[in-house]
């Protein structure tokens, strides 16, 4: 089944990505990749907490997720991978061939504008994602799977139905 | 209600003794319940975080705590970002209780519980919520 989704989430490992995805799809295993997460014993053992038992959690830095990801996808299970920012899964792009990347939630700060009810970016992370599409990366925001996924074009557009 | 003496509110309002915090508008929603079931609700701090990322909802809910002085927080989920955020507080504040999976009848509980602290009345109140779900009809 290997990895079915590429996801940018801010809040990480939460309720829409363990019950609104991890149901409906059967996930058995979620890959957290993230610098702060992966240095941090404490903060892997929260997150471990949140899911339920028949789900693993894996947690990886950036760098090391590039080397990991070939072995995720040749898992027979079904799993998501998670970053917390547009950059980190940039990084996975670029160095592991990541083509469909999903925006699950990217909240509100003083430097970003809103673009969907769930989607705010700033003027650089927009840049990003653009630069993302530029290689080929197909770019949907949804939030939940029972969404309507949204173009990139169209999230920058604040189109929302 | 009308006023009952001078320099009096007709009806008196309780000092918040805890959070509520979720997904949705799981916080106003419930609150709103216990206000109309038990005239109580004044007791409970809703909080939601639509449009919040993971640092601002600690930061609202820290925030919150201080401000009220409450040491007990309720939440909706195991996995969600409030009790995510709520365990990252609790770390540094040995005296507060968090209840992830709160429900209708913790939070009955919770409020009629006066007499004990309300760290106290929180940890009683969830035994009460995890006992009153019941499943009636067809036979599994």
């Amino acid at each position: 089944m290997t990895l079915q989704l590429y996801r940018i989430d801010d809040r990480l490992l939460h309720g829409q990505v363990v019950v609104g995805w991890g149901q409906p799809l059967e996930i058995k295993f979620i890959v957290l990749v993230d610098d702060t997460v992966a240095a941090s014993e404490w903060e892997q053992e929260l997150y471990r907490m949140g899911v339920p038992p028949e789900m693993d959690v894996y947690f990886h830095s950036a760098e090391d997720a590039v080397t990991a990801l070939a072995g995720y996808r040749a898992d027979r299970r079904p799993g998501i991978l998670l970053t917390g920012d547009i950059a980190t899964m940039a990084r996975l792009v670029d160095r592991a061939a990541v083509t469909h990347v999903n925006i699950g939630g990217i909240h509100s700060r003083p430097d970003r504008v809103q673009r969907m009810r769930y989607v705010f970016l700033s003027p650089d992370e927009e840049q990003q994602l653009r630069a993302l599409e530029a290689r080929g990366v197909t770019i949907t925001a949804q939030d939940v799977p029972g969404a309507r996924p949204i173009p990139l074009d169209d999230m920058l557009g604040g189109v929302e139905p | 209600m009308s006023s009952e003496g001078a320099g009096q509110a007709g009806e008196a309002r309780s000092r918040p003794r805890a959070i509520v915090a979720g997904h949705g508008e799981f916080a106003p929603g419930l609150v709103s319940a216990v206000q109309q079931i038990t005239g109580r609700g004044d007791q409970l701090i809703p909080i939601s975080v639509h449009h919040l990322g993971i640092e601002d909802i600690e930061e609202l809910l820290r925030r919150s705590m201080i401000d009220s002085g409450v040491r007990v927080i309720f939440t909706d989920l195991q996995a969600g970002s409030c009790t995510m955020a709520s365990r990252r507080i609790l770390r540094g504040m040995q005296d507060a209780v968090l209840v992830a999976g709160a429900n209708l009848p913790t939070l009955l509980d919770f409020v009629f519980a006066e007499d004990r602290s309300a760290p106290e009345a929180a940890r009683h109140a969830a035994e009460r919520g995890k006992a009153a779900i019941s499943v009636h009809g067809a036979p599994a």
